[in-house]
């Protein structure tokens, strides 16, 4: 195993990480402000990856689109919330899940309607096409260089933004007693929406961008929510910086497996089996290591004040 | 008013009965039409609707139900479908875990079901049962002849498929008759939509070749990736990840890519012609390999019919046996464990105007039958 394999490796995990975080940033701070479980965050990252093939497609330019994924993703996240999440917040937990998950189903079945049901094209943009050489003679694919570069500059945003702003401290003094702010004549109804849109455009961004990756289908929203709730479990319900952590670390850890895996197993069998064997361990691991983190820590690795 | 209309309804119903003098025929189809997977679902639906309305035939009835690609829902449906709907026939089905999961138990309760895509090969061999028709292949056929294609040119290729009954399939499929030297072999998951490790590793095999199957947007990501990736090295596979419903979403990508498959839209003969112009004047699309196997489901059920009533299960299943129904695949027999003997071509993957599409650049096998037939006790 040569060094530019795993310097590739590594970056692949890293990718993976940003674009865990990008879509766990927002489930985290809609849970830590509102304490409400929006299944449907995953709809908004599939309605930030179609808005964005969409304008590409009619407009011919990819950077276009993903202005366009950004506000569609913003403005679906603002009216959800102002449409029905609203009237989730006082309610338990099993009807913010029940109604979430019917927005799912609505958002899946209403993007079937306008897209139909075959995947569209979306491409790289120019700019960002073809590899760049790594050290140790490897290379490595621009846009996944672009994409750890646009997770750090959103990390570092949403860093100063919550702890340096007027908006953050009102965020932070939500996330701390809801009550106390309102009483304190902030409008907490504004405040909650902007929250939530918020959310909704960082998923939506990492939508368009994946987009670009992978294909844009109905439904590919929801193994990336799976993923996005086991980071912010890791990472502590709430946290940001738990956000951060838990996606780096599940990014690593699962691209790391599914290379990794099957390579030792072949020391104790034949190859063949311990391809098969090592592929459904790796798909394992990160509850495994989800498992293993709760035994240690029931509140994640950062778990916030509440 | 509602009364009047009714009873003129089924007054026209009754004279189209009268017409046709036969018993009503119930076809049960379950196939994926909600998320990721819908395309092939929805073709395979769109081909076997068309086929029968150009049929004319008006005592089929199509119960349609959506599996959403999960194996515990298409069990439900079909129990639902054989005890309820009381269907005579089943078809449909896209995904071999889903197949494995319903075909055994439907045929057990005496219901024959046809299969217009998935052929694990546990039903091709130990298991196969008088009551299962495959129409489209046994999973290794298209594998076998990118295996038995890739011995021309390539002497180090790299496999990889996803790990499920089809994906092992396929492995075990193209290393049957391959003879070069393997650079690596890898499953991933199934649904897995990044695929930059796995790329990784091919890039570090010192392989000549890449061979995979990844369908559905498995294989639309994986093109996308690998073709930004720099490996660049030729890439092979069997034509689930460049037919027709996933070519545009794979953009140029896919251009030049050498595929296996047992029908192209180009394939010369008058039934081929016949569907292609069908399908395209209803829906306004090319077909894919999922709507052209469906239509010759549709087809051979529709030949079975002419010759015994579904009520004579030994007699409709001799007739489904022989076959008797003109393929768009050209020639087409059933070999002794109810699966195809065909021919299977090489594609490539061209632009027509603005289209991707396939054309057809040579035969790989021809009346090819499958590796588990003598497993068979039928």
């Amino acid at each position: 195993m040569s060094a530019a394999l795993l310097i590739e490796q590594l970056l692949n995990g890293l990718q993976l990480g940003v674009m865990l975080f990008l879509i766990a940033a927002g489930l985290t701070l809609i849970f830590g402000v509102m304490g409400l479980i929006n299944l449907a965050h995953g709809s908004l990252y599939m309605i930030g990856a179609f808005a964005c093939a969409a304008v590409a497609a009619a407009t011919g330019s990819f950077w276009l689109g993903l202005a366009a994924s950004l506000a569609a993703a913003a403005a679906a996240g603002a009216l959800m919330e102002v449409a029905i999440i609203r009237r989730l917040y006082e309610r338990d937990h099993l009807d913010q899940v029940l109604a979430t998950f019917a927005l799912i189903l609505i958002l899946s079945e209403g993007t079937r309607w306008l897209f139909g049901s075959f995947p569209l094209y979306l491409d790289i943009p120019p700019l960002l096409q073809g590899a760049v050489p790594l050290p140790g003679g490897g290379q490595y694919q621009l846009y996944r260089l672009a994409i750890i570069g646009v997770g750090i500059v959103v990390a570092v945003g949403l860093y100063l933004l919550i702890s340096r702003t007027r908006l953050g401290m009102r965020i932070r003094a939500g996330e701390s007693d809801r009550e106390m702010i309102a009483a304190l004549g902030v409008d907490i109804r504004t405040l909650y929406t902007v929250v939530f849109a918020l959310g909704a455009a960082l998923a939506g961004l990492a939508g368009a961008m994946v987009g670009a990756l992978q294909s844009v289908q109905v439904g590919m929203g929801e193994p990336a929510l799976i993923l996005a709730f086991v980071v912010i479990v890791i990472g502590g319900i709430g946290s940001i910086k738990g956000a951060l952590v838990g996606a780096i670390l599940v990014g690593v850890v699962d691209t790391m497996g599914r290379f990794l895996l099957p390579k030792l197993l072949a020391l104790t069998m034949p190859v063949s089996q311990a391809n098969l064997v090592g592929a459904a361990l790796a798909s394992m691991l990160i509850y495994i290591v989800m498992a293993l983190i709760l035994a240690l820590r029931p509140r994640g690795l950062f778990a916030g004040q509440a | 008013m509602r009364r009047i209309l009714t009873a003129s309804l089924l007054a026209l119903s009754l004279t189209a009965a009268g017409v046709a003098q036969a018993d009503p025929v119930k076809i049960g189809v379950i196939t994926t039409l909600s998320g990721g997977g819908a395309g092939l679902g929805v073709d395979t639906r769109d081909a076997l609707v068309l086929a029968f309305k150009k049929s004319g035939n008006t005592d089929v009835e199509l119960v349609i139900e959506d599996d959403a690609q999960k194996p515990e829902l298409a069990v439900q449906i079909a129990e639902k479908m054989i005890q309820s709907d009381k269907v005579d026939l089943m078809t449909g089905i896209i995904w071999s875990n889903l197949a494995m999961a319903v075909v055994p138990n439907t045929v057990a309760q005496d219901v024959i079901y046809l299969s217009p895509n998935a052929g694990p090969s546990v039903l091709a061999g130990a298991n196969c049962h008088k009551n299962y028709f495959n129409v489209a292949y046994q999973n290794d056929n298209f594998h076998e002849a990118m295996g038995q294609y890739a011995n021309q040119d390539y002497k180090k290729t790299f496999i990889l498929a996803p790990n499920y009954p089809a994906g092992k399939d396929s492995l075990t499929g193209f290393k049957r008759y391959y003879k070069g030297e393997l650079a690596g072999e890898l499953y991933t998951q199934v649904g897995q939509t990044d695929y930059a490790a796995e790329i990784a590793q091919i890039r570090a095999s010192g392989a000549d070749s890449v061979f995979f199957f990844l369908p559905g947007g498995m294989g639309i990501a994986f093109m996308k990736q690998y073709a930004q990736s720099g490996v660049g090295l030729p890439v092979l596979g069997p034509s689930f990840s460049f037919s027709q419903d996933v070519l545009p979403a794979v953009g140029d990508a896919a251009l030049g890519v050498k595929n296996s498959a047992s029908w192209s839209k180009d394939l010369d003969n008058e039934a081929n012609k016949e569907f292609v112009e069908a399908f395209q004047a209803e829906y306004g699309r090319l077909p894919s390999i999922y709507a052209a196997q469906s239509w010759d489901t549709a087809n051979l059920i529709l030949s079975a019919l002419a010759k015994a009533s579904v009520k004579d299960k030994d007699a409709f299943r001799a007739a489904l046996k022989e076959a008797d129904f003109k393929s768009v695949r050209g020639e087409f027999t059933f070999n002794a464990n109810q699966h195809p003997i065909q021919n299977i071509y090489v594609r490539e993957v061209v632009k027509e105007g603005d289209v991707l599409t396939n054309k057809i650049i040579g035969t790989a096998f021809e009346k090819h039958g499958d590796a588990y037939v003598g497993q068979c006790k039928m």
